[in-house]
Order: structure tokens, then sequence, then C-alpha cells
């Protein structure tokens, strides 16, 4: 029987992937985005888990505000990476250091 | 009678608004018309004070309230006694002779109405300070004399001596004047009033005082500020450096600022604060060796000086060590005998002297004069007159009053006083000699007035200071004689030679008939204070005192007599039958020469250690206080560490969004750590 | 008792910037006139003060009363004693001056030049009829503004670093003088009534503390030594009406701050630092007269002899006794008569020259003899002349000072000789001598307008000088109960 801590600790296994994604990228911005989509994941992960284990229907119900406002995000997220690269030509992490002060 | 009071002085101010304010309208004649006539109005009203104080109508009260601060109530207002009514008459009558002698000695000066706004100011100035009843009003004047002498000496204000000159003596008269502001300043503090009667009034419980911050006797350091103040305007050595250079002035304001009446405001003062003054020993004596130095030293300069107001200049400076000598034995009713006396005939000797280089076309060396009494007939008689006076021959009024202060000294036991007895005989000699040296050598012996150098002005001041060195503009007005320059000398016009006459009669007489009610009589009633039982110099002469008549006759056979005459005689000998010996003393005694014609190195002094210093300490702290430690280390210092800061700061803005989350997440970490484990 | 007279002070030339604002510098005859009209109206609302004052009253006059923020507190409160009074006077009476003397100099945005000195001249009359310490605040700051505005547009070519250093100075010391003012909110139980605060019990660490905290900020408008030097920069570059203001107005914004909040606020603290107030008062008198003999540049001069001068108003509060306190004030209106009109001297000079350096010039009283009278006067005022009002002010202190301790008052006498030296030899340089080149050859008198103005300032000087009775009278009251009031402890 997979009971609440097994959601859970998926979904503390996600989070930290995700973490650990963007402060250990340095290549790609693409990598990024979906380190962040990860930790938005993980988070809908355990509302779910919650949701069942306390009967609430409304954890479920922020699922897909947060997958709503994930998905835009996400299609900014890309909309500004792609005017990124015409402008400089990379979406390295490592060269997009302009807000140095 | 108090609107009577009122008007004396301000008759010649309003003279003084008219023609200085007003000049261009009411023409040249207009504002000698009415400043003559202000003066007039002042001496003519103080002629009928002096017969109602006679009838003892004496007068202390005020105009009105100028000041009401901290419990002490300062007022505008009036003391006429004696003493008073004595400096008014002087005052307006000098000052009208030398009002009258102006028209005809400036008659070419494009300023002549600035110049008589000025002196008729001056008038004005010093009326309210001799007929004051308080300190502040007192000072008022004693600021506002500085003042017009300032304006007076720069007269010619683009002749670089001269603007040279008037700072000069506003400075030194202003660290007077700081001792002056001190000693009110004590009596402010202690006595709690400024008002003479009241100050007075409350004089024995000030001499049990002793300064509690300096732990000074009190009455000792009130007497001693005041008379720092009564040093620089009676140019007391080390404070006299100002006067001879005030002699760039026009020749009227030398014979009244600067002979007969500014210059003897310190005398005043103190003879007016006698009250003080007599208890105290020890500012007494600081008084008398100040006094006796000066009367010393200042002669012996007169004696190599060439410039003709110069050599009167230093004899008023060792005149003016005469009278402060007299005050320092207490004998304060001498001191201003000799302070009345001395206006006359040195007023009389200056106008004298100004009619001469009239005369001799603004040539002032005496060296290019010589035979002038043929062709100044007037000027001759006035000046030998004046002259006699000054040295003091029997029954002439400078006889009287200089006797008298050589006889209070030697009857005096004060500390100092075998000093001072030295010093005041030996000026009789010294006097003698260099005023005749300069009599025989303008009057008598061969005619030289067509030898001067092409430039008399410069001539004339080459001892002077080295300012003169660049001294290559000239004066307009003054100098505008230069074509008529070489041409026979000539009298002077009726409205110079005037006052002269009118000046030599008081010269002559005044000793003679007022030497008795002055100094033996009740003239000065309660002004003057003396206590007799320290101070008996003035009982002790009135002991052997048998009339004006006997004592000129005893004067025939005492030592200054002998010394007087010993010293005309030589100059005599030196001036007119060998004129070749002072050559050759002069290259015998080449260092002490040096040191006379550097006026015993003051001036120099005085620019090194004090012009100078106050210019380097001026500079090091600007550059260095100001510019390095404040700005450089504080302002700027602040502004750099904070832009060091920043430098260091700005290393984790690195731009790199990886290290900014990791930043975050480390935050949060930090933050819950602190969370849970907290107490 | 509501009366208007000193919200009018503060608005009418506030409100009657804003129609000068609006015409815009194209209309400039109307515009001048408008922007004098304003300042002389902003003159006469101020004159009841005066003949409506009760002299025998040492309180507050004139009070008036509104909420401004309820929720802290906070009030429009508005009031002023034998001290404030004759401030608000002289402030709008220098403001006509100020704008006659931009009359044909500024030659850009004219409008807006004068406009700024209106709102300035209300602004300062807001901090001297202030009782509440946010409103004082925001009027202390807020004036900072215009100023920092005319020097920055109006000044010289240096303009800009010298509006900084004016502008950090000020506000750095005046943000340690907001967190005394909230501590003492906190301290009096939600209270910004600064005659709340006067009878406020305060220990003494926290007093101390407080002391340091205003001194900051009033330390640097007075300016007291070591924290001047923004003055001489702030003169230099700032065109003639902003320099008149800042010597004859701004600088007494601190002076006053000393003894509406200092000394009656932290009385014991302020007698246990007394001794380096005096100190830094003198080296301020002595010091600087000696920098000031040194200066090459005659605003910079003027401005050091500023500092000297306010070294006296400082030295006079610090001694505590009547005498000094009346002299500081005395000192303080003088100076605003003498500085200010020393200032304008210099601009009318530079308008012909267009240079300050002294060597440029000598022998301006060759070519003008009335503007060399008038200079002379205030030059003789400046140093202190008896029957001119500088001397009053230095008498009453240096009284003052030697009742207090001998060599304080000693030392305060020397400004007698230096203060004379440097003002003496400036004008012996600038005035006197032979025409020194030919620009000074080409100089022309003062016109009608220059002599309007200096002879208005010769009035003040001489009917201060000759009798500065009714000057004191106003005080005494106020004065009093201020010494009363510092004598007690409130520990």
């Amino acid at each position: 029987m997979i009971s609440l801590p097994h959601y859970l600790i998926l979904g503390a296994i996600l989070f930290s992937i995700g973490v650990v994604g963007i402060f250990l990228n340095r290549k790609n911005l693409i990598v990024l985005m979906m380190a962040i989509e990860l930790m938005l994941l993980a988070v809908n992960l355990n509302f779910v888990a919650f949701s069942h284990y306390l009967n609430d229907l409304s954890g479920q119900l922020f699922v897909f505000f947060i997958l709503v406002v994930a998905a835009a995000e996400a299609g900014i997220g890309l909309a500004i990476l792609v005017v990124l690269f015409r402008n400089l030509s990379s979406i390295h992490v490592e060269d997009l250091d302009q807000l140095k002060g | 009678m108090k609107t009577l009071y009122l008007l004396i002085p301000l008759a010649p101010l309003f003279g003084a608004i008219l023609a200085g304010l007003f000049g261009k309208f009411i023409g040249r004649a207009g504002s000698h018309v009415v400043t003559v006539l202000g003066v007039a109005i002042s001496f003519v009203l103080s002629v009928i004070v002096w017969k109602d104080v006679q009838a003892g109508h004496t007068f202390n009260g005020s105009v009105y309230t100028w000041l009401e601060t901290g419990g002490l109530t300062l007022e505008v207002g009036f003391l006429i006694d004696r003493l008073t009514v004595m400096m008014m008459l002087v005052v307006t009558f000098v000052s009208l002779m030398v009002h009258i002698y102006t028209i005809g000695y400036m008659a070419d000066d494009p300023g002549y109405q600035r110049f008589f706004s000025y002196i008729s100011l001056f008038t004005f100035s010093m009326l309210m300070l001799v007929m004051s009843n308080n300190f502040v009003q007192l000072f008022f004047g004693w600021e506002a004399v500085g003042l017009v002498s300032y304006l007076l000496i720069g007269f010619w204000y683009t002749r670089p001596t001269a603007i040279y000159a008037n700072l000069k003596a506003f400075l030194v008269n202003r660290v007077g004047d700081f001792g002056f502001l001190l000693g009110i300043g004590l009596i402010a503090a202690y006595a709690g009033s400024l008002d003479y009667a009241t100050v007075f009034a409350k004089r024995n419980e000030l001499a049990a005082i002793t300064e509690t911050v300096t732990g000074w006797p009190l009455i000792t350091a009130i007497c001693i500020c005041l008379f720092i103040g009564a040093m620089g305007k009676s140019a007391q050595v080390p404070l006299h450096v100002w006067l001879p250079d005030s002699m760039e002035g026009p020749t009227p304001i030398s014979a009244l600022i600067h002979a007969a009446t500014m210059v003897t405001a310190g005398i005043f003062m103190v003879t007016r604060m006698s009250p003080l003054f007599e208890l105290s020993d020890t500012a007494l004596s600081f008084v008398l060796v100040i006094g006796s130095i000066t009367a010393l030293f200042m002669g012996f300069l007169g004696i190599i000086q060439n410039d003709i107001k110069r050599v009167v200049a230093y004899s008023t400076l060792s005149q003016l060590g005469y009278m402060t000598v007299a005050l320092g034995v207490s004998a304060y009713s001498v001191a201003v005998f000799h302070l009345m006396t001395h206006a006359f005939f040195k007023a009389l000797l200056f106008l004298g002297a100004g009619s001469v280089i009239m005369g001799c076309h603004h040539n002032q060396d005496i060296r290019y004069m010589g035979g002038l009494k043929k062709y100044m007939p007037i000027t001759w008689i006035t000046s030998l007159l004046g002259s006699l006076a000054l040295i003091g021959f029997p029954f002439l009024s400078g006889f009287y009053s200089k006797d008298s202060i050589i006889e209070a000294v030697h009857a005096s036991h004060i500390a100092g006083s075998g000093f001072a007895y030295f010093a005041v005989v030996a000026g009789v000699f010294i006097t003698a000699f260099y005023s005749f040296r300069m009599y025989f050598l303008v009057f008598h012996g061969n005619e030289r007035y067509d030898q001067a150098p092409p430039d008399p002005h410069h001539a004339a001041h080459d001892d002077a200071h080295h300012a003169d060195a660049h001294d290559t503009s000239h004066a307009k007005g003054h100098d505008d004689h230069h074509e008529d320059h070489g041409g026979k000398p000539h009298e002077s016009p009726w409205v110079v030679t005037l006052p002269l006459v009118l000046l030599a009669i008081p010269s002559v007489l005044i000793g003679f008939f007022t030497i008795t009610p002055m100094l033996f009589g009740d003239w000065f009633g309660g002004a003057v204070v003396i206590d007799a039982v320290k101070h008996p110099a003035m009982a002790h002469m009135a002991k052997d005192f048998h009339g004006a008549s006997a004592m000129a006759i005893h004067g025939m056979m005492t030592l200054p007599f002998f010394l007087a005459i010993s010293g005309v005689a030589l100059s005599w000998f030196f001036y007119i039958k060998r004129p070749d010996i002072p050559a050759a003393i002069l290259k015998a005694a080449k260092p002490i020469h040096t040191l006379l014609e550097n006026k015993y190195y003051f001036d120099k002094f005085n620019e090194v250690v004090f012009a100078a210093g106050a210019r380097v300490i001026g500079h090091g702290l600007w550059k260095v206080g100001d510019q390095v430690l404040i700005d450089g280390v504080m302002v700027n210092g602040t502004a750099r560490a904070v832009g060091w800061v920043a430098s260091v700061v700005r290393l984790f803005q690195s731009g790199r969004v990886f290290q900014y989350a990791f930043g975050m997440i480390f935050g949060v970490f930090a933050l819950l750590t602190l969370w849970f484990n907290r107490a | 008792m509501n009366s208007q007279l000193l919200s009018l002070a503060i608005w009418v030339p506030i409100l009657g910037a804003v129609p000068v604002f609006l015409l815009g510098s194209e209309r400039r005859c109307l515009v001048r006139w408008l922007a004098l009209a304003v300042a002389v109206a902003g003159f006469l609302v101020t004159l009841p003060l005066y003949t409506g004052f009760d002299v025998q009253q040492g309180g507050m006059q004139f009070i008036e009363q509104l909420p401004w923020i309820p929720r802290f507190n906070i009030q429009y409160l508005l009031g002023v004693d034998g001290i404030s009074m004759p401030l608000i006077l002289l402030n709008s009476f220098i403001t006509i001056l100020v704008v006659l003397a931009g009359w044909e100099v500024i030659e850009k945005k004219q409008a807006q030049y004068l406009g700024a000195f209106l709102v300035m001249s209300g602004l300062m009359n807001g901090i001297f009829s202030a009782l509440d310490g946010i409103l004082f605040y925001v009027f202390f700051e807020a004036s900072l503004i215009p100023m920092y505005i005319i020097i920055g547009v109006w000044g010289g070519p240096n303009r800009v670093y010298a509006a900084f250093k004016f502008f950090l100075y000020t506000l750095l010391g005046s943000l340690l003088m907001l967190v005394a003012l909230i501590w003492l909110f906190l301290q009096s139980g939600g209270s910004f009534n600064i005659l709340d605060w006067h009878e406020l019990p305060i220990g003494m660490a926290p007093q101390i503390l407080i002391f340091i905290a205003f001194l900051m900020s009033f330390a640097v408008k007075v300016p007291m030594w070591p924290v001047h030097t923004w003055l001489p920069d702030a003169h230099v570059e700032a065109p003639t009406g902003g320099s008149v203001i800042l010597a004859a107005i701004a600088l007494k914004l601190g002076a006053y701050g000393f003894l509406r909040f200092s000394l009656p606020i932290v009385p014991d603290a302020s007698h246990y630092l007394a001794p380096m107030m005096i100190t830094l008062s003198l080296i301020a008198v002595i010091y600087i007269g000696f920098v000031a003999l040194v200066q090459t540049d005659m605003k910079k001069l003027v401005a050091y002899s500023s500092i000297s001068h306010m070294g006296f108003v400082t030295l006079g509060f610090f001694i505590f006794n009547q005498i000094g306190i009346e002299g500081a004030l005395v000192q303080m209106i003088s100076h605003g008569f003498v500085s200010g009109a020393m200032f304008l001297c210099i601009g009318v000079m530079y308008d012909r020259m267009h240079s300050r350096e002294i060597a440029d010039y000598g022998g301006v009283a060759n070519r003008m003899p009335k503007f060399a009278a008038f200079f002379l006067l205030f030059a003789m005022a400046n140093s202190g002349l008896p029957a001119t009002s500088g001397f009053v002010g230095e008498f009453m202190v240096i009284l003052g000072a030697i009742k207090f301790n001998f060599w304080v008052g000693f030392a305060a006498a020397t400004t007698l000789i230096v203060g004379a030296a440097y003002t003496l030899w400036m004008y012996k340089r600038v005035v006197f001598g032979d025409v020194a080149n030919h620009h000074v050859a080409e100089l022309t008198d003062i016109n009608g307008r220059e002599t309007l103005i200096l002879t208005l300032l010769a009035a003040c000087v001489l009917a201060m000088g000759l009798y500065p009775f009714p000057f004191t009278e106003v005080m005494h009251a106020s004065v009093d109960n201020l010494l009363k009031h510092v004598a007690v402890s409130k520990l």
C-alpha cells in the first residue's frame, strides 16, 4: 500500500532535483525552466496527496490553478527566451550576467 | 539746557550730513558754510554751557535708552561737568580753526565737500566721546573718531601709502579697543552698570574683588585693560606705530585729529576714570612707565626726521608721553592742563607746517626750505611762538603745563617715578633740539627751496615704510601743483593765517591765566578724584606754588629751563652756524642713526610677526585645516569610505541567476534553522 | 484666539509663487512686478505680528491649531514668541530685497528664479512658526529644495558640486533629528507638540543622545566648526540672491533650532555639553577669522566671515545668561542685514565685472563713489563698528562672555581685531587705490534700483545700531522664560 509519506518523499525528491537543477545548471536556460516546472510539479503532487488524505477537494482545485499559471509562465518564459536568443545569440546561463554590479 | 547739550554735537553732525550727502547740490561754498556754521554753533553753545557750569550747574542725565538687557540698562546720555566742558571748548575751538583753515588749504582739492563732511563728522564723534556719561557712548565716540581718522588718513585714496597708513591706523587702534572693550566688559560684569556715576559709586566694592577666573585684582585688571585702549588711541609705545604714518592725511586733520583732539582722547578717558585708577598703584605704575618710554624715545626719532609733518608728529608722540606720565603720578589735572595747552600750540604748529607746505608748493622736506621768514612773516612769527610754547619757554602756556608735569613726577613716589623723572627732564632737551632744528631749517639759514629734487612727495617720504618703494602713482589734488614747483615761496591767504593768529593767542597766554584755577583751584570739582594720602604729588606741588608769575620766574633758574635753552643753542649751532657738524655726527654714529631711521624696528617687527604671521596662520588653517583635514579627510573621506564599502558589496552582485538562487535557498535554510532553534 | 496671521505669512508667498511660475519667463516685466508684489504682500502680512505682539508675554502668541495627521497626532500647530517673531519679519523683508536684486541680472528662467525665492520665504516662515515637531521637520527639509535648485540652476561653473555638497551635508544632519523627534514622540506618549516636549522629563543619557542628534542637524545649518565647509562652496557658486538668503536666513535656522529644541528639551545635556559648544564657537570665531584673512575670493571671504559671526551666536546661547542669548539673537538679525548687504555689494560688482577675485579689482572708489560709501558702511558694520547693528550683538555677547568667564570673553573679543583686519583689508584692495585695469575703468556707479536696495539695508543697519531697544524689547520675556526653563533640571 502506498501511503502518504511515500507521496511526500517523492514530492520532496522532485522538488530537490528542481532546486539543485537551478543552481547547478550552468549551460542552458531551457533546463532552468524545466527545473522550475519540476518544482511546481512537486508542489502539485503534495497538494493532490494531501487532498486525498484529508478528503478535501480544494487541494486538487489549487492544482488546476497552478497548472494554468505554470503553463502561462512557461509560455512567457519561452517567449522571453526567444527574444533573448535573438539579441544575444546565446542562451547559456554563464553568459547572462548583464545585471553584474 | 538739555536741548542745548543735544544741539552741541548735533550741529556738526547736521553739517556733516549736508555736506556729505548733498555736497553736489550745495556746492563747495555751500558745504564749507554749513559745516563751519555747525561747528561755530557748537563752539558758541559750548561757551554758554561753560558759563553755566562755572555757575555750578553740572548735568548728568540720559537722552534715550539705547538698550536694556540682562539687568543692564544702557543709555545715551550726557555728563556735563567741568572736565567735559573744558574738553568741549578745546575741541570746538580747534575744530573751528581747522574748518576755517581748510577753506584755504583744500581750495583746489576735488574732494572738498567730502573733506568738510568728514571733519564735521569727527567733531560730532569727539563731542559724543567727551560728553558721554557712560561707557557705551564713550566707546561709540572712541570708535567713531577712529573711523573718521581712518577715512581722513585715506582721504587721498589713490595713494598706496595713504591707504596702507589708514588700514594700519585702524587696526592698531583696534588692538587698543580690544583691551578697552575687555575693561568695559569687566566693569559690566562686576559693577552691573556702565553708567559712570553708578560705577564710581561702587568703586570701593570693586577694589576689594578678585577676578574669579584669572585671580587678578579686579580693579587693576580693569584699569590696565582700559589703559590699553588709551594706548591705542593716544599712541603710546608699543601701539604708537600708526601715528607717524597717519601724516599721510591732509595737514588740517593732522592738526585736528592727530595732534589736538583725537589722540588726547586716551588722556581724557583716564582722567575721567581717575576714581578707578586711583585705587590701583600697579595700574598707575604701568601707565607711568609706558608714558615715560613714549616721552623719551619718541623724542629721539623727531631729531632725524626730514619731513616737516613727521617732526611735528613725533613731537606729538613725545608730548602725549608727557601727559601719560602725568596721569601715572595721579596728576590728572596737570595732564588735562597739558592736553589743553598742547592742543593749542600743537594745532598751531601743524597748521603752521601746513602753511609752510602750501607756501613751498607742497614740498614737505625741510632740507629744501630755509629762509622762509622773509616770505611768510605771519607763519614765521606764529610758528616761533608755537615752538617756544612747545619747548616750555617761561610765561608761555607750554611752560606751565610741562613744568608742572616735571614737578609732579619729582614729587611722586610711585614705582617707576625715578625713571619717569629722568625721561621727562631729558625729554625737555630733546624737544627743544628737534623743534628748533626744524624751526631753523625752515625759517632761517640759506634759501634752499630751489634745490628740491623733482619729486617732492617722494623725497619727503623716503623714510617711510617699504610700500613707498612701489609708490609710482601720485595723489590727485594735493600734488597738482607740480607745474609751479620751484617758484618763490609765498605767504598763505588770510583764511589760513587767521587761524594761526587765533591759535597763537591761547598758545601764549592760556597757561598763565588758567594754571592757578585748573591745577590748584577747584576747577575740576568732583570730576577728578585723587587719593591724597597715597598719591600726594599734587598736594605737594600746591604747597610750593605761589602764583603763575612766581612760577615762571622760578622756572628760569631750574634745570629744565637750562636744558631747553641749551637744546635751542645746540640746534642753532648745528644747523645755522656749522651745518657740517650734523653730517659728521651722522657718519660717526651710523648704527644709532640706522636704529632711529627704522624707528626702533617696531614697524618691521609688526609687519613680520603680526601681519605676515596672521597670514601664515590663516593660510595654514585654510589649506591644512579646512581643505585637507575637514574637506579632504572628513567630507571626501566619508564619500570614499562609502565608495569602498560599495565596491566590496558589489562583488555579490554577479548578475548570475543561479548564484542568486543559491543565495535565496541558503537564506531560506538559514532562516528556517534559526526559526526552529529559537529559544 | 485663532488668528490667521502666521498662516498668511507662510502661504501668501508660496501661493503667490504659483502664478509667477505659471506666467513663465517670457513676460519678464510682468513676472518681476508680480513677484515683487507678492514679496511686498508677504512682508506686509507679517507686520501685524510686530504691532500686535505682546512684549510682556513670554509664551507663544498668534497660535493656530488644526489636526493634520490625526493617526499620529500630528498637528498643524503654529505660534511665535519673541525669539521667532523678529526672524519672520527679517525673512520677509530680505525676500523683497532678493527679488529686487534679481531684477535684471537673472537672464534665464527668471520666473522660476523669483518663484523659488517666494516659496523659500514661505517655507522659512513655516520653520520659524511651526510648533509641531513633524511640521517643523517638513518645513525644515522642504526649504532645502528651493535652495538646492537655486544653487544648482542659477549658480556658477562649479554649481552642481556645491549644490550636492550643500544638500548632502544638511540632509545627513537632519536625518538624526528625525530619529530624535520620533523618540520624543514615543517618550511623550504620542505627542509631536514641541511645547509638550519642553515639559517632558528625560534621563541624562538619552538627553545627551538627543542633544547630539539635534546638534548634528543644527550645527551643519549654522554652520559650526568643523561642519562648515559646505558654506563657502555654496556661497561662491550661488547667485547673489541665493547667497543673501543663505547667509541672512538659512543660517539662522540652525541657531533657532538650538533655542527651540536643544536648550528647552534637553537642558541638562545642554549644560553638560556647554563647554564643548563654547569651544567650538570660539574656534569658529578665531580659526575662521584667520582663514577669512587669506581668502582671495570676495564671496569666500564674506562666507567665512559669516561663519565667524555665527560663532558669536552659538557662543551667546551656551553661556546661559540673558545678555548672551539676547546678544546672540540681535547678532542673528544684524547678521541678516549685514551679510546680506555684503553679498549684495559683491553682487553689484560681480554683475559689472563678472569676477569675484579681489586681485581683479582696485580703485573702485574712483568710478563708483556712491557704491564705495555704501560698501564702507557695510564693511564697518561687518567689523563691528558702534552705531551699526554689527556692534550691538557682538558687544552684548562679549559682555555676556566676560561675565561667564574672562578668558572666553577675551578670545571672543579678538574678533574686534581680526574681523576688522579681513574686512578692511579686502575693502582696501578692492575699493581704494588707483584704477587697477581697464575693466575697473569702465565701471558705472550703482543705478536707482541698487541704490534703493542698499539704502534700505543701510537704514536697517544704522537704525538697529543707534536704537536697538525695540529689538531687544520683544525678546525679553521669551528669553527670560527660556532661561528660567533651562535652569530647572529635567532629570
